[in-house]
């Protein structure tokens, strides 16, 4: 364990200096990021590696046929039991004398901020700017099937958590490894959460830290005219600091009140735009079930349209990724299964609901540029996307999109984007806080080394263009994924215990509403 | 049939006149139970960091001692050394909603709760405590001035 302590730190400090050093001396830049990018290389082909002969990510496979196997393990309990989770979160079910404790509803709220960002306003406009409306369709399908991985991972997250002696709970894929793999007499549950926990590390520092400081700035010197990262950097890292450092509650309290707000706002936009459009909702619809079966001309034809939608949903949702079973581990349930039931509703909400309502008003404010003679649609110069009005891509796409029906949306989104990657960054922060104390023990010195690590890398997020960087980190992420899906095919046979005990004593009337 | 008065405190001496009422019509009824209770207000419904949440199960017992040792315990004490027959509740949850199902569950014949303090813009928005148990409890409220 010391000498891996050694390396890990090593890691860290390799990190550090890095952009660091590329910021002092820009001279170093490129051959620095060369370095880095010579270094993780091979981790980051290997990860977003295709099928052979496709375009086709492995891991994206890999998330979906996840997805898919635990839909038809558990006999669609997406479906079966959707009604039961609304009441769920509604509060039909909690014992009146629990009150004050982490409600079902707090537990959604709080893991749905840490999804529902960037992947929903910019990563939906990529998959629809190269697949086509098509791609909203798989996108939808990958949203449904993702919703059993959540609720595998996150029933389990509860039901292995720990809970300490001064009432505090640490959970998350680690500790279902460990404790899950040696329950069942199974090898390699600590190796699985030790791996598990170093790329949740990484992953929390990479894309829920530095990737959503750079988009933040992005966004903010899009507004006001381009000025350094650095400042954004500090500014964000000295708010971050106040809130997770110095235990400033009002700030993450206001961004947790202003984010929801924010999605209900984006949505009900988005909305107002479909019906302002409603003559061509059924035509919107139409593209999207034609697309995806025949691509309508998009690069790639139809598989190009699943990859995309596939992998967007995969991205944005990050059903099987692990991290949701760390936010929804706090709840205080005597049911390990409701939480389970909570969860699924998280990509229904992140991935069927958001991102298709993005996707729709890209589709129906008509920004892809359509053939009038062939009735397909157009690839742009490089032939590598679909044509777009003002050549837009990404989150400028979107902002078109919604533009073009309220000239004053861009900035709305260019608010909700920076506000979204804040309250990503300060759940990131607690998943990454998790993994580092599952290594290195509790213990507010431990805790407070990884705090303050994760502040410098959102000045270094904020301030650098670290591609190379970046591309680890999201690899990083899809790499807990790895681990993760790996563990719960060993453990999903004991959430279905779990599912088949609670279904039978909601059927007898054991379990029941309570009055209120 | 034992009378059971239910007597909602609010951590202020608007709770002391509301004992004192509660004591005078205890005794003018003869065989009667009183029932001290504490609302900590809090909702299911609101937006709580992760690690607030993690942190959430400590926070409810910190807030269930307080209210008990500060406010009901120190009531209960009184009233029993007075010759009354007493108990304290303390829970989370909405003050008008949960004072009147802790009444209801308890078999309670009345509520009494003194005058709320004036709460701003929140109270005008959306009406005190006091206000929504006087509109919507189901058994009769007195509010002591």
């Amino acid at each position: 364990m010391t000498m891996f302590k050694h390396l890990w730190l090593a890691a860290i400090a390799a990190l550090l200096a890095a952009p660091a050093m590329a910021q002092e001396a820009p001279g170093l830049d490129d051959k620095i990021n060369q370095a880095f990018a010579d270094f993780t290389g091979p981790f980051v082909s290997f990860i977003f590696a295709p099928f052979p002969g496709t375009g086709f990510p492995w891991i994206v496979g890999w998330l979906v046929v996840a997805a898919t196997v635990f839909t038809l393990y558990f006999a669609f309990v997406q479906l079966r039991f959707f009604g039961h989770a609304i009441s769920l979160v509604k509060g039909d079910y909690s014992d009146p004398n629990d009150a004050g404790e982490v409600s079902h509803f707090q537990a959604l709220a709080t893991a749905l901020s840490g999804t529902v960002g960037l992947g929903n306003i910019a990563g939906v406009a990529v998959a629809v700017g190269i697949g086509g409306p098509g791609a909203t369709f798989w996108m939808i399908v990958a949203g449904l099937l993702g919703m059993a991985s959540k609720f595998t991972e996150c029933t389990l997250g509860v039901k292995y958590r720990n809970e300490y002696e001064d009432g505090t709970v640490s959970g998350g894929p680690m500790y279902y490894m460990s404790k899950g793999f040696d329950e069942l007499g199974l090898p390699g549950g600590k190796i699985l959460a030790v791996l598990f926990s170093i790329f949740c590390i990484l992953g929390a520092l990479g894309g829920g830290n530095m990737f959503q400081a750079n988009q933040a700035h992005q966004q903010i010197a899009g507004i006001t005219g381009d000025y350094p990262g650095w400042i954004t950097g500090l500014v964000f890292a000295g708010i971050v600091f106040a809130v997770i450092v110095g235990g400033l509650k009002s700030i993450a309290r206001v961004t947790e009140k202003v984010v929801p707000f924010m999605g209900v706002m984006y949505v009900a936009a988005a909305l107002v735009i479909i019906i302002m459009n409603a003559d061509q909702i059924g035509w919107a619809f139409g593209q999207i079930f034609a697309g995806a079966f025949t691509g309508l001309g998009v690069a790639g034809g139809m598989v190009g349209a699943l990859i995309q939608g596939f992998r967007r949903a995969a991205f944005s949702n990050e059903a099987g990724v692990g991290s949701a079973a760390i936010a929804h581990s706090a709840v205080r349930t005597k049911e390990p299964i409701t939480e389970g039931f909570v969860s699924l509703l998280e990509p229904f909400i992140d991935t069927v609901v958001i991102c298709t309502m993005t996707a729709l008003v890209i589709i129906i404010t008509q920004q892809l540029i359509v053939d009038p003679e062939t009735g397909k649609y157009m690839l742009n110069e490089a032939g590598n996307a679909i044509a777009t009005v003002d050549g837009n891509s990404g989150v400028s796409l979107t902002s078109a999109a919604f533009g073009s029906a309220f000239n004053w949306f861009p900035y709305v989104l260019a608010i909700a984007v920076v506000l979204f990657a804040f309250s990503t960054m300060i759940s990131w922060s607690y998943y990454g806080l998790k993994a580092w104390t599952y290594l290195f023990g509790e213990g507010h010195t431990k805790e407070l080394v990884f705090k303050v690590i994760f502040c410098i890398f959102v000045v270094i997020g904020a301030a650098a263009n670290l591609g190379p960087v970046i591309d680890f980190s999201d690899a990083a992420i899809f790499a807990m994924a790895v681990v993760n899906v790996f563990a719960l095919y060993f453990l999903m046979k004991v959430v279905r215990e779990e599912l088949a005990s609670y279904a039978s004593r909601l059927k007898s009337g054991e379990i029941r509403k309570f009055e209120h | 049939m034992t009378t059971k008065i239910v007597i909602g405190l609010d951590g202020t001496e608007t709770g002391e006149r509301a004992i004192a009422f509660a004591k005078d019509l205890a005794s003018r009824i003869g065989t009667c139970e009183l029932l001290v209770v504490y609302v900590i207000e809090w909702s299911p419904f609101t937006f709580q960091t992760p690690e607030e949440n993690a942190l959430r199960h400590k926070r409810r017992e910190e807030e269930v001692e307080l209210a008990t040792n500060r406010i009901v315990t120190p009531a209960v004490e009184a009233l029993t050394a007075d010759g009354y027959t007493v108990h304290g509740i303390v829970r989370h949850g909405d003050v008008a909603e949960t004072l009147n199902a802790i009444t209801v569950e308890n078999g309670g014949t009345q509520i009494i709760v003194g005058r709320a303090s004036a709460d701003g813009f929140k109270k005008r928005l959306f009406g005190s405590s006091t206000q929504n148990l006087v509109m919507h409890a189901d058994v009769p409220v007195t509010v002591v001035n």
